[in-house]
């Protein structure tokens, strides 16, 4: 009986870390949506296309080297060079800036004071065109992520929880990484949300295009800004997952994740996505631990969306989202 | 105005007429898109430079040359169903949909339409039974016989003895995924081990649970059923709890570079099945050097030729190529019909003979298909994944699976999807 509690335990511990990764990617849909009122279809394609890149940048891979080849009658395929993590990550980084600024100068300027659905429309647009301009650049096949992240499990973890409890707990060193990279990020993307000049512009935008415009704040720049910072996210998601699966298609599939978390807690909120997530991860795991023996296991495609499905009867704006006043 | 109804007229004659009515016209259903691309591709490129090879170097079979037409189903069953909608008019003379799930719909209309199945190594199983599934053929090896296969080189590395021994079956939650089951349930019958099932829903990036429950049991082997994602995803978390590399055995779709290679030194000895032998060093892939890689004339970029995948779709085209020799013989004419090739197909005698001649010595099992036994003889091999080398090697010889079981459960099977369908069985 105890031996169950404390697998329950150690079950509920690797759900919180799991909810950090899926609230990782939902942290990029909330970026966006709050700044834009856009829910960008993209995001989690957008994180695959930053894995992609930062390992290709990494590798000294040459883009295009496929079509380059095809067309040229060459066979090129790397520069030769291995690049130190951190200078990958800066010209990954640089690249999804690059991104931002090409998804604004050749979509969102011409969705000015479009309805959202419009918007919306654009961005699975997008997604599709940068799932197959990924592979094109780099490759579909399955690539190695080693940028010195450590995996495996805590040994001290264990040992100490096995001199306590007599039930030594597992939990990934990878998790636990990603735990705290997203709290320094829900720390850092509110502080800046709320204090700084460009945060309060992103929310003025967010409330009203024309008004903003109006006060003299460039949108086109703040859409530049928050697809940038939804990029980072999206690097920094497409990091911690790549480097439990390597950095293949699938992770673009991730986004099916977020979804729940975001109905959880709110499309417009950091913090929300980050209980939302934990709500999620937890939840999942302990209903498969529970109940999955029972019901034939794999529950947790669904047991995720059936949750979030919940808090929507009762709190449809989330579990922190701002609450719609429709005035007529 | 008159050139306009001219290019009208000769489009609609170019979309109208079938692709190539005079050639061996063979579709590929196949995903270089989507999640599960990174197996479909090196299949794909494999399939296609082998039909290349015969059409360079030998101009086709019987003088005959080669189509093959690929339809992207990025491993959607109603893409599927489309693609075979699309092409079967074109005088498709066999599909292989490389896919369990698009083979389960193809099934009773392919069969309808009278154009054969190959699903090699894959579902659906019981269409083993050529007596009840007139044109499917799922030799060398099916699922059945690759859980049989799994459990026979676990006793072998128990003296015979696996008795009380816990094995768990990791799983993709799919028609795929639960083939093996109800084999696996028997063999424990049999051989009193203790099974435990674990599913995990697609795509599998997210496997926490199913791992912590697997540390807990303690299982003394893990045999899995992936694909994609899944596979290398259950590597990294077997890697995580420590569990023994050469005690995590995959099946034959569970075994390629893309699987291992996430996983880095902490994939090393891990297990799974092949059906066929690996590497390139065969007279064969000499000329597929000379006359496609170098030609420029690969499907790919090249940079799958010898992968475990890529030399599964070479295999899979090879038996494919050799049916339709086969059916011109039994026939007399080179410009087969469908009908023709399903009589090929469950003709095919592959001896090591013909494998030498053909260029691949000692590849694959020799076998013979009847028309009772469209399985074939359920022979497959242990590969094992060295990190340091980043190879797989053969570890096994020949291990062939339990078939007084399996022929029973195919029985059992066929004959329930014979009354369900109202099936008049064949060659009685």
């Amino acid at each position: 009986m105890l031996e169950q509690l404390l697998f329950g335990i150690e079950v509920a511990l690797n759900g919180l870390m799991t909810g950090v990764l899926y609230a990782l990617v939902a942290l990029g849909f909330v970026l966006i949506f709050k700044a834009s009122g856009v829910f960008n279809y993209a995001q989690g394609v957008m994180a695959l296309f930053a894995a992609l890149t930062l390992v290709g940048f990494q590798n000294g891979q040459i883009p295009f080297a496929h079509l380059i080849n095809a067309v040229l009658g060459t066979n090129v395929h790397h520069f030769g060079w291995h690049l130190p993590a951190l200078l990958s990550v800066v010209m990954a980084l640089a690249s999804m800036v690059l991104l931002a600024v090409i998804v604004e100068r050749l979509m969102l300027k011409y969705l000015i004071n479009q309805e959202p659905v419009i918007l919306f429309m654009a961005t699975i647009g997008l997604a599709y065109f940068l799932e197959g301009f990924g592979d094109m650049m780099w490759g579909s096949e399955v690539k190695k992520l080693d940028i010195g992240l450590p995996v495996g499990p805590s040994d001290s973890i264990e040992s100490f929880t096995y001199d306590l409890f007599g039930y030594g707990f597992f939990i990934d060193r990878l998790d636990i990484v990603a735990a705290i990279v997203a709290a320094l990020l829900v720390v850092t993307l509110t502080v800046f949300s709320q204090y700084s000049k460009i945060g309060r512009a992103l929310r003025a935008v967010a409330d009203d295009h024309q008004a903003a415009l109006s006060v003299g704040i460039s949108l086109r720049f703040i859409w530049v800004v928050v697809w940038s910072i939804a990029g980072f996210v999206a690097l920094v998601a497409g990091i911690m997952w790549g480097a439990k699966s390597g950095v293949q298609f699938s992770l673009s599939l991730i986004a099916l994740k977020a979804l729940p978390v975001l109905m959880l807690g709110g499309f417009t909120s950091i913090p929300g996505a980050i209980v939302g997530g934990l709500i999620i991860g937890v939840g999942e795991k302990l209903f498969d631990f529970l109940l999955g023996p029972i019901i034939g296991g794999a529950t947790e495609n669904w047991f995720a969306y059936v949750l979030a499905l919940l808090f929507l009867v009762f709190r449809p704006q989330g579990l922190f989202g701002e609450r719609i006043i429709e005035r007529v | 105005m008159k050139f306009k109804k001219m290019i009208f007229a000769m489009l609609i004659a170019g979309f109208a007429a079938p692709a190539a009515m005079a050639d061996l016209f063979v579709p590929w259903l196949a995903y270089r898109t989507g999640p599960y691309s990174p197996g479909g591709i090196p299949v794909a490129d494999g399939f296609s430079d082998y039909m290349t090879l015969l059409n360079e170097r030998d101009g086709g079979i019987g003088g005959e040359m080669i189509v093959v037409e690929e339809c992207e189903t990025a491993y959607n069953t109603q893409k599927g169903v489309e693609c075979y909608e699309a092409t079967k008019g074109k005088g498709a003379l066999v599909y292989s949909p490389l896919s369990t799930g698009i083979t389960y719909q193809l099934i009773p209309k392919a069969t309808a339409d009278g154009i054969p199945i190959h699903s090699m190594g894959y579902g659906r199983t019981a269409a083993a039974d050529g007596t009840v599934f007139s044109h499917v053929f799922n030799f060398p090896a099916h699922y059945w016989d690759g859980a049989s296969i799994a459990v026979n080189h676990i006793l072998d590395l128990n003296e015979g003895d696996i008795k009380g021994k816990k094995i768990v079956l990791v799983y993709h939650n799919s028609a795929y995924g639960k083939e093996p089951i109800a084999t696996l349930e028997l063999l424990a019958d049999k051989y009193e081990y203790e099974l435990m099932l674990v599913p995990v829903d697609h795509p599998g990036q997210e496997q926490k649970a199913q791992w912590l429950q697997i540390r807990r049991e303690k299982p003394d082997y893990i045999l899995m059923w992936g694909w994609g994602v899944m596979n290398s995803v259950a590597i990294n978390e077997a890697a995580n709890i420590r569990f023994p590399m050469e005690n995590f055995i995959g099946v034959w779709w569970s075994g390629s570079e893309a699987d291992v290679l996430p996983a880095a030194d902490r994939s090393n000895g891990y297990k799974a099945l092949a059906i066929n032998r690996l590497g390139v060093d065969y007279p064969a892939m000499d000329d597929m050097k000379k006359y496609v890689l170098d030609a420029g004339l690969a499907a790919g970029n090249g940079d799958q030729v010898g992968t475990v995948l890529y030399m599964r779709g070479v295999y899979g085209a090879l038996l494919i190529t050799e049916a339709i020799r086969v059916a011109q013989k039994m026939h007399g004419v080179t410009d087969i019909t469908p009908e023709m090739m399903r009589d090929g197909l469950e003709n095919l005698v592959i001896t090591e003979e013909l494998m030498t001649e053909l260029g691949f010595p000692n590849f694959g099992p020799s076998f013979a298909v009847t028309c009772e036994n469209h399985g074939g003889e359920g022979i497959g091999y242990v590969q094992q994944w060295n990190a340091k080398d980043q190879e797989w090697t053969i570890i096994s010889e020949a291990i062939q699976s339990e078939k007084e079981i399996i022929d029973k459960q195919i029985a059992d099977a066929s004959a329930a999807y014979a009354e369900e369908n109202n099936i008049q069985r064949r060659c009685l």
